[in-house]
């Protein structure tokens, strides 16, 4: 029997390995056209057939944080070999850089990488130390109701984006916090907060209580034997829950649309709303594109351990 | 002496230390203060105003009118519609995850070279942006140029502004986006299953598909079940990806609910919306959490 089973086994290896890398590269050739967009000259871009092979440039990078305007005539020689390389580069697509004095002006496109990167990282930062400080309450004390108050406290999660923003745009609009930093670190951190407990519940969970008992009977405070003891075994869950909540607060979108659009705009509502006028310049989109996506993909990798506990608030640990 | 020394500290220890019920409230009441000043409170105040008329572009207070909103909406065959094409896409789109994701697992449930690398790069569709990823894939959906259109031999077929191709065309983002989540639990689950019922069912000869049927679906099905339900609730609140691939004609009640209240500026009536999509949610949360604490007590 165990002859057939490998039999069978050997014959349907190659097989398998063979189906894998071909989803494999299907799942990934989305990826792969939006990454080489940005990389190619604008009438490569949109060529029929698709050009799949190609001389990569940068140009769209040096046109996504720059502002220009067409030329009206070609530039004089003088003015061409004055220029810099990358400004040459967008010389020859027939665009020149905008120059206050001798400043170049920038696009939009660096403030709202900002923006994005400010309110991620403030909102990560207090939803995941507010949400550790009470896991561990939920992980240690005797509380009344506590299933009902961890699940109210999901339930905060699972709201759709725009029945919360309803109430919230109202009472901003009182308080002048519409298009602020502090407006939409507030939702983040709400946001967040219910899943960095659930998440953290999970890790702290599993340091035993022992530890701290030790500790306490060392002639410990419970409040040391929190921050020497279970804040060093929880390290590892803090950052794999910090480094979710910095990506949910990274990719939201609908928040950010309704409630910011101009100073604290952040990338996700930004990206597609250069498509506004005229012919869309997917090259530069897709520059755009790449750079707010990098993060996300480094972050992935380091996470590839905890994404199950991640994507099941905790509930799955492998 | 040494122990009067001890045991004096631990006097003074506990004196400035706080007792154990202080540091429960002071770790706990904060996030519950949060969640509701900024969750609950809001979605009180919008209670108040789904049984009122009021607009907030205009300088009038609201209007108390019952429950007008909610009949109003209920009798609107606008919103039926809305309603409708939801169900339709969480059908196709969900549908579509569960089969996709679960054929990835069982494609992936073996040992190849390079496997962790392989899981994770698979993974990496529902990592990103969906707005991001909405509007990457309009540019692969574009009719005359898009690199879809041109491998699958299609012409000019219209995708995102056909009445009807747009939502399947949607899905597809979706379930590019979210197949991965189906096959990371199925994956859970299927490393889960005591290789020794395989040895046994191999010993009574049984076929394949038996064994499928009888072995490897029953003991991944719960977790099968949580990627259901969690994927089926997400979907009913899809906003993101139709609005920037197809508004018009993928038009899902998220999307139906921030045209009400951001564009055209119909607060008390957007509000009543809400909470109707609001109770739809909760019940969903309420199964949710259900599989999920049965599943983290095994």
């Amino acid at each position: 029997m165990a002859a057939v089973t490998s039999r069978a086994q050997q014959f349907g290896r190659p097989i398998a390995i063979i189906a894998i890398i071909a989803v494999t590269l299907l799942f990934l050739s989305p990826i792969y056209w939006i990454a080489s967009t940005a990389f190619k000259p604008r009438d490569v871009a949109t060529s029929v057939p698709p050009t799949v092979i190609f001389e990569p440039e940068i140009t769209p990078f040096i046109k996504l944080f720059t502002k220009r305007v067409g030329l009206r005539e070609p530039p004089t020689e003088e003015a061409y070999e004055a220029a810099p390389w990358w400004e040459q580069a967008v010389l020859d697509t027939g665009e020149r850089i905008l120059r206050v004095g001798e400043d170049v002006q920038l696009s939009q496109y660096p403030n709202r990488f900002a923006n994005s990167l400010i309110v991620s990282v403030i909102s990560t930062i207090l939803a995941v130390s507010m949400g550790t400080i009470t896991a561990y309450g939920f992980s240690r004390f005797k509380i009344k109701g506590e299933g009902d108050l961890l699940f109210f406290i999901l339930s905060t999660r699972m709201l759709p984006p725009v029945v919360v923003a309803i109430p919230m745009f109202l009472m901003y609009r009182q308080f002048g916090l519409t298009d602020t930093h502090l407006g939409l670190i507030i939702l983040y951190t709400a946001f967040n907060l219910s899943f960095s407990v659930w998440l953290m519940k999970g890790f702290i969970d599993e340091i035993p209580k022992e530890y701290e008992e030790a500790a306490l009977i060392d002639g410990y405070t419970r409040m040391q034997a929190f921050f020497k003891i279970v804040l060093p075994e929880a390290a590892t869950g803090i950052a794999a829950t910090a480094v979710f909540c910095f990506i949910t607060a990274w990719n939201e979108y609908a928040f950010a649309l309704i409630m910011t659009n101009r100073r604290a705009q952040t990338a996700p509502p930004f990206i597609p709303s250069q498509m506004g006028s005229g012919l869309p310049e997917w090259t530069v989109i897709a520059a755009g594109t790449v750079l707010f996506l990098l993060p996300v993909a480094i972050f992935t990798f380091l996470l590839r351990n905890h994404l199950l506990r991640g994507v099941t608030f905790g509930a799955i640990r492998k | 002496m040494a122990v009067l020394a001890t045991l004096e500290s631990d006097t003074r220890a506990a004196a400035r230390g706080w007792s154990d019920l202080t540091i429960r409230n002071a770790f706990i009441l904060p996030t519950i203060a949060f969640l509701v000043i900024f969750n609950i409170f809001p979605l009180l105040y919008s209670l108040g105003f789904s049984f009122t008329q009021y607009r907030v572009s205009l300088n009038q207070p609201a209007e108390f009118i019952g429950l007008k909103n909610y009949s109003d909406l209920l009798s609107d065959p606008g919103i039926w519609q809305n309603f409708t094409i939801t169900a339709q896409y969480v059908i196709v789109s969900v549908g579509g995850q569960m089969i996709v994701g679960f054929g990835l697992a069982l494609l992936l449930n073996r040992s190849f070279p390079f496997k962790g690398l392989v899981t994770t790069l698979l993974l990496l569709p529902m990592m990103l942006s969906m707005a991001v990823v909405g509007l990457f894939w309009k540019l692969l959906y574009d009719p005359s140029w898009g690199p879809i259109n041109y491998v699958l031999g299609l012409g000019k077929f219209e995708w995102l502004t056909h009445p009807t191709n747009a939502l399947f065309a949607v899905a597809i983002t979706d379930i590019w986006m979210w197949s991965p989540f189906v096959m990371l639990l199925s994956l859970a689950g299927l490393s889960a299953i005591p290789k020794h019922l395989y040895e046994a069912a191999a010993i009574d000869r049984a076929s394949s598909w038996y064994t499928f049927r009888r072995i490897t679906l029953p003991l991944v099905a719960p977790l099968l079940l949580i990627a259901l339900i969690f994927r089926t609730m997400e979907a009913f609140k899809a906003f993101d990806l139709p609005f920037i691939m197809s508004t018009a004609n993928v038009e899902t009640v998220a999307i139906a609910l921030y045209q009400m209240a951001f564009q055209g500026w119909d607060t008390g009536r957007a509000s009543a919306l809400a909470y109707i999509v609001l109770i739809v949610v909760l019940c969903i949360t309420n199964i949710y959490v259900k599989y999920l604490n049965k599943i983290k007590e095994r």
